[in-house]
């Protein structure tokens, strides 16, 4: 009887949050009039808003915008970020705990204080409309370092010494000897940069007006809030389906990574 | 030849173990002059100038602060995002913290429920946003055809400018709950079992353990919640923007959602500047207040 109650709960709490967007699939393939509906299986499949969307905004540009702007952040933000964190949690050089402190004090940074003038910035430097604008200010991040930095100093040393003796550089050492080591580490800080930068859309909405260097999310609210999907539901719900896809399937395959990386993340904090 | 060999090694060691590590450390000093120590010098700069980023800037002293004091639609921002955290905070640790005692039980199918609940989590926010806005349509969402079945009145969930802010709280609990029922459930697995073994030995009911036992031993997660909601909720954005552009009667506008209006629709770069500013200081002083507390408790 317990038992039956919880599950109910349960199974009724996974409803509410899985049910909104399996009915967003089925209303963005479904006719116009049936949209309101709450069935989920409209009388007659059709992808045509998909088609639509296609035609009127460039998506698919959006969509290789978006790869390349997140895949260079990640890829940025895991190099630099074990750089910066092998120095800081295995060499000595003065100014080391100033430098980590600062990196700390960072963390805690709202943004609200630098937005306008990394808005300038980037103007100055003329990057507005550019994969710079979107790329370069986002490379480095004080989560990864901190985050490496403690990965690192729980390798054992003699794997280091040996290393050196064997008369590896110190580039080799951190990405040919510690990494390998850190698979955990890599795959929290990939995850998690790869997904904020992919979702992230204040900062391309300030940076990029020219609509084909535009990143998904922002073309998609722009597409949303401006006139053009003429108020038709469908269309709106069928971008936001597009917008949804690449994440959900990742998250789909990599599931447990997520929810370990985001919990160690948020634990960090 | 040997001296110069001698000379190479030599300059190698000291290249090795005096500017290696700055080296190494470089991009980070570079990435942090650039965009955080010169951004907030500038900032504060900006806040005594007027600047349209195209004429000259042009030095106004106190002005900015003036206006910033002045100005009720900065004052009506801070209270609406007051307003969203109030709603916002209670019911995301309520709901989470409901979630994840249900999932500490011993149960089946644990890692799918879990991942159910984690799915908007990991979602854009845009997504969910123009998700939302179908479900609290006001003449076809399905919230509202859901209280016409049930015999209720609609709500004007995103019309009614009493409902807009909480609506827009209410998405934000669903959206964010899953990666704090997982904070949750890490926190409840600490606590150790025998806690619960010698309460009950005493009688205690299912209630009694929880408030006595559960909830004391999480505290920490609980303040943890907090600080993270409460970071979350100042940088309201998307939501409003997307929703109802900070409508109805400015009801939901947020501080951001403001800052960005000022900086990017008016182009007033010092007062935006000022307002950004001030708003950090306001949200570093909150979240200062919330460790120190929670320095305190424990």
């Amino acid at each position: 009887m317990k038992k039956t109650i919880l599950y109910t709960v349960l199974i009724l709490g996974s409803l509410i949050f899985l049910y909104p967007f399996i009915w967003m699939l089925s209303a963005s393939v479904s006719p116009e009039n049936e949209i309101g509906n709450l069935i989920l299986l409209p009388s007659k499949i059709n992808f045509n808003n998909y088609f639509i969307i296609f035609e009127k905004i460039p998506i698919a540009k959006a969509f290789i915008n978006s790869l390349i702007v997140s895949g260079t952040i990640t890829f940025g933000v895991l190099i630099f970020g074990s750089m910066v964190g092998y120095a800081l949690s295995r060499l000595e050089f003065k100014g080391k705990n100033l430098i980590f402190y600062v990196i700390v004090f960072t963390m805690t940074l709202p943004f609200q204080i630098t937005l306008i003038p990394q808005y300038i910035l980037i103007v100055k430097f003329g990057w507005i409309d550019s994969y710079a604008g979107l790329i370069v200010p986002y490379l480095m991040n004080a989560f990864s370092i901190i985050m490496f930095r403690q990965y690192f100093k729980s390798i054992p040393q003699d794997l280091i010494d040996a290393a050196r003796i064997d008369g590896c550089s110190e580039l080799r050492i951190i990405y040919g000897i510690l990494w390998p080591n850190s698979v955990p580490a890599l795959i929290t800080v990939g995850i998690i940069t790869f997904m904020t930068s992919w979702n992230e859309v204040l900062w391309p909405l300030i940076v990029i007006r020219d609509e084909t260097k535009m990143t998904m999310p922002q073309l998609v609210t722009l597409f949303a809030v401006g006139g053009r999907a003429e108020s038709q539901l469908g269309l709106k719900l069928a971008a936001a389906a597009m917008l949804a896809l690449p994440i959900v399937l990742a998250y789909l395959i990599f599931q447990k990574y997520f929810i370990q990386s985001m919990t160690s993340s948020g634990l960090k904090e | 030849m040997q001296k110069n060999l001698l000379i190479f090694y030599f300059l190698n060691e000291v290249m090795k173990k005096k500017i290696l590590p700055y080296l190494f450390v470089s991009p980070y000093l570079i990435h942090f002059i650039l965009f955080i120590g010169f951004p907030i010098g500038f900032s504060i700069y900006l806040t005594f100038h007027d600047w349209n980023i195209i004429a000259p800037m042009e030095y106004v002293g106190l002005a900015n602060y003036k206006r910033l004091f002045y100005d009720q639609l900065f004052w009506k921002s801070l209270k609406n995002t007051v307003i969203f955290l109030l709603i916002h905070i209670p019911l995301q640790i309520i709901v989470a913290l409901f979630l994840a005692e249900l999932l500490n039980q011993k149960i089946k199918l644990k890692s799918f429920f879990r991942a159910a609940y984690f799915m908007p989590v990991i979602v854009s926010g845009v997504v969910i946003t123009i998700l939302w806005q179908q479900l609290y349509g006001f003449e076809s969402g399905l919230l509202n055809r859901l209280l016409i079945k049930i015999g209720l009145n609609k709500i004007g969930w995103l019309t009614d400018p009493d409902w807009a802010m909480p609506s827009i709280a209410i998405m934000a609990t669903w959206k964010n709950v899953g990666l704090y029922v997982i904070l949750f459930l890490v926190g409840l697995q600490t606590v150790p079992q025998q806690y619960y073994e010698a309460a009950e030995l005493e009688g205690a009911n299912h209630l009694q353990k929880f408030f006595k036992i559960t909830l004391p031993m999480i505290n920490p997660t609980i303040f943890m919640v907090v600080v993270l909601s409460t970071i979350g909720g100042f940088s309201l954005f998307i939501e409003p923007y997307v929703m109802t552009g900070g409508g109805p009667l400015n009801s939901t506008l947020s501080a951001v959602l403001y800052i960005y209006k000022q900086g990017f629709f008016y182009y007033h770069m010092g007062y935006a500047a000022t307002l950004g500013f001030f708003f950090a200081l306001i949200i570093l002083f909150v979240v200062f207040i919330q460790k120190k507390f929670v320095e305190k408790e424990n």
